[in-house]
């Protein structure tokens, strides 16, 4: 056999064990988005959205788990989301050789791969134990803590790959180096650190465990931070896992809702930023 | 230089009188614990081009980058001596790097543009350092893309991302927004090294034509490109000033054996 048809022959090889290993992937990813679609679009109705959470037999909606659900996600996010950006541009362009550098990012690192039941037992332990009773507040503070990690982690990933010779094009300008940050280094890789957040609310979307020892979760309309507050995972846990069918109905509407949201929020991210770059 | 070479220099040099703008007075520079530049003593002129020619590794970038400060950026190197920016010693504590590299503009090898629109990419210099209205902000850059000869084909699509032109036009694009700053000395890192010749060309018409507003020094791996567009011309060599004189002069009958084996090809 000559040395191309040899290589030819392993590019081959290769390929096909590339296809088998990609499909492989995407057949249980369909699956489940199938599955979710399947179970979940005949619950879907005018009164999931208006309706509360239902005593079993009764007819409901999820209307306080979605708008919970909701407020606690976006809150976290709104904390925690600073947090990690203002970190991130630490670890990147300021702390980057320095000890505290080194070991926060060392301390990151455990944060980002640290089970999420952990992370709801802390806050039970400081915060909920303390106060003396479940808040959406504690839950909203869980989940921060989910996010930062991750943003810190993505952010300081995306500036690194920015390209020094930007930096330096910058600062011959005679920028100041807040400026060289924000509006260069960090413009450049905005499209990455945004994809982080969105890594992060997607993951936290769907956390269960840290709200179980945190937010809990109220059968009835609250958006009161100090009270227990209604959410899509707590309540598709407990809908799921009983014996009631119009429960188990409603959990999979929740899942669906659950998968709809995060896919329709990277959809739509990813739109404004290909608008945003093709300019 | 002793004062005989200078002397020579003036009455070679032409129009008006030779004062030097950038000077080296026993300047070492260390990248770590290499010593990169050794006992450099060069005098740049005011609205003359200088261009340093050499092997690579042979320092004339690092001595380019230099003249802003750029090596600040990075903790491990330093530099020793003494380097004059019109008679003061950049060196000194207390000089204001961003007042300095507004004097001192650079590009670079490759083109460097902003993720911004074509307009905000020479906008974002000027605003450092000036306080400009908008009218004034729109002059400004039409003056600065007139004067890198990008005007007449970006005049339509300023607000188009500033990655979308071609390479050639992305390097007019960063010396557009260098002289944009109207800083009085202008330092090109090789900057048509990763160019086309028909840009090549186009940059080399713009040296020409920027040479009676600012003083350029310029770093090439093209001994043509120095013989064509340069007044003065450095030698360098193991980070050594191994000549330094007018272009015509160390072109033609360079002073030092080590120089006319480069420039005649039999080295480097």
């Amino acid at each position: 056999m000559n040395l191309l048809t040899r290589r030819k022959l392993i590019n081959q090889t290769a390929l096909t064990l590339s296809l088998f290993a990609m499909s492989f992937g995407l057949v249980w990813l369909i699956w489940i988005l199938w599955t979710t679609l399947e179970l979940g679009i005949s619950g879907l109705s005018f009164s999931l959205f208006t309706q509360m959470t239902p005593a079993p037999g009764n007819s409901g909606g999820l209307a306080n788990a979605i708008a919970g659900s909701a407020v606690i996600v976006g809150l976290a996010t709104l904390l925690g989301t600073p947090i990690g950006i203002l970190t991130g541009i630490y670890l990147a362009e300021y702390g980057q050789h320095t000890w505290l550098g080194k070991s926060t990012r060392f301390i990151n690192d455990i944060l980002l791969s640290a089970p999420s039941i952990v992370i709801g037992l802390f806050i039970y332990a400081v915060y909920v134990a303390n106060v003396g009773k479940f808040s959406a507040f504690s839950g909203i503070l869980a989940l921060a803590l989910i996010v930062i990690p991750v943003v810190v982690a993505t952010t300081e990933n995306m500036l690194r790959l920015v390209p020094n010779t930007l930096r330096e094009a910058a600062y011959a300008l005679g920028a100041p180096k807040r400026i060289v940050i924000m509006s260069v280094t960090l413009k450049a890789s905005v499209a990455g650190v945004i994809t982080g957040v969105l890594l992060a609310v997607a993951r936290i979307t769907g956390e269960t465990a840290p709200l179980l020892f945190t937010a809990l979760s109220n059968q009835f309309w609250s958006l009161d931070l100090n009270e227990p507050m209604a959410n899509l995972p707590v309540t598709i846990f407990k809908f799921a896992m009983s014996p009631f069918a119009d429960w188990q109905q409603l959990a999979w509407a929740g899942v669906f809702l659950i998968t709809l949201g995060v896919l329709g929020l990277n959809i739509i991210t990813r739109i404004l930023f290909r608008n945003k770059h093709q300019q | 230089m002793n004062m005989n070479d200078t002397q020579q220099v003036i009455s070679a040099g032409g129009e008006g009188q030779l004062v030097p703008q950038i000077e080296c007075r026993n300047f070492d520079f260390y990248y770590g614990k290499f010593h990169a530049l050794k006992n450099i003593n060069l005098q740049i002129y005011k609205k003359r081009v200088t261009s340093f020619i050499g092997p690579s590794g042979c320092g004339k970038s690092t001595l380019l980058r230099t003249m802003n400060r750029m090596y600040d950026l990075y903790p491990e190197q330093r530099a020793t001596g003494e380097l004059l920016l019109d008679g003061n010693n950049m060196l000194a504590a207390g000089v204001d790097l961003n007042t300095l590299r507004a004097k001192v503009g650079m590009v670079f090898q490759k083109p460097t543009p902003f993720p911004m629109s074509i307009f905000e990419n020479i906008a974002f210099g000027v605003r450092l350092h000036e306080k400009l209205s908008k009218g004034q902000v729109e002059e400004r850059v039409e003056w600065a893309l007139r004067k890198a000869a990008l005007w007449d084909e970006v005049k339509n699509i300023l607000t188009r991302s500033g990655m979308s032109l071609s390479g050639g036009q992305q390097q007019r694009l960063c010396i557009a927004r260098a002289v944009a700053v109207k800083p009085e000395v202008l330092l090109l890192d090789e900057p048509t090294s990763a160019l086309d010749p028909i840009s090549t060309m186009a940059i080399e018409e713009l040296v020409n034509e920027l040479k009676g507003e600012f003083t350029i020094a310029i770093v090439t791996h093209n001994m043509q490109q120095a013989a064509r567009i340069s007044d003065y011309t450095a030698y360098m060599y193991l980070g050594e000033m191994v000549e330094f004189g007018e272009t015509d002069q160390v072109f033609i009958k360079p002073k030092n054996k080590q120089t006319e084996d480069y420039i005649t090809g039999r080295f480097g």
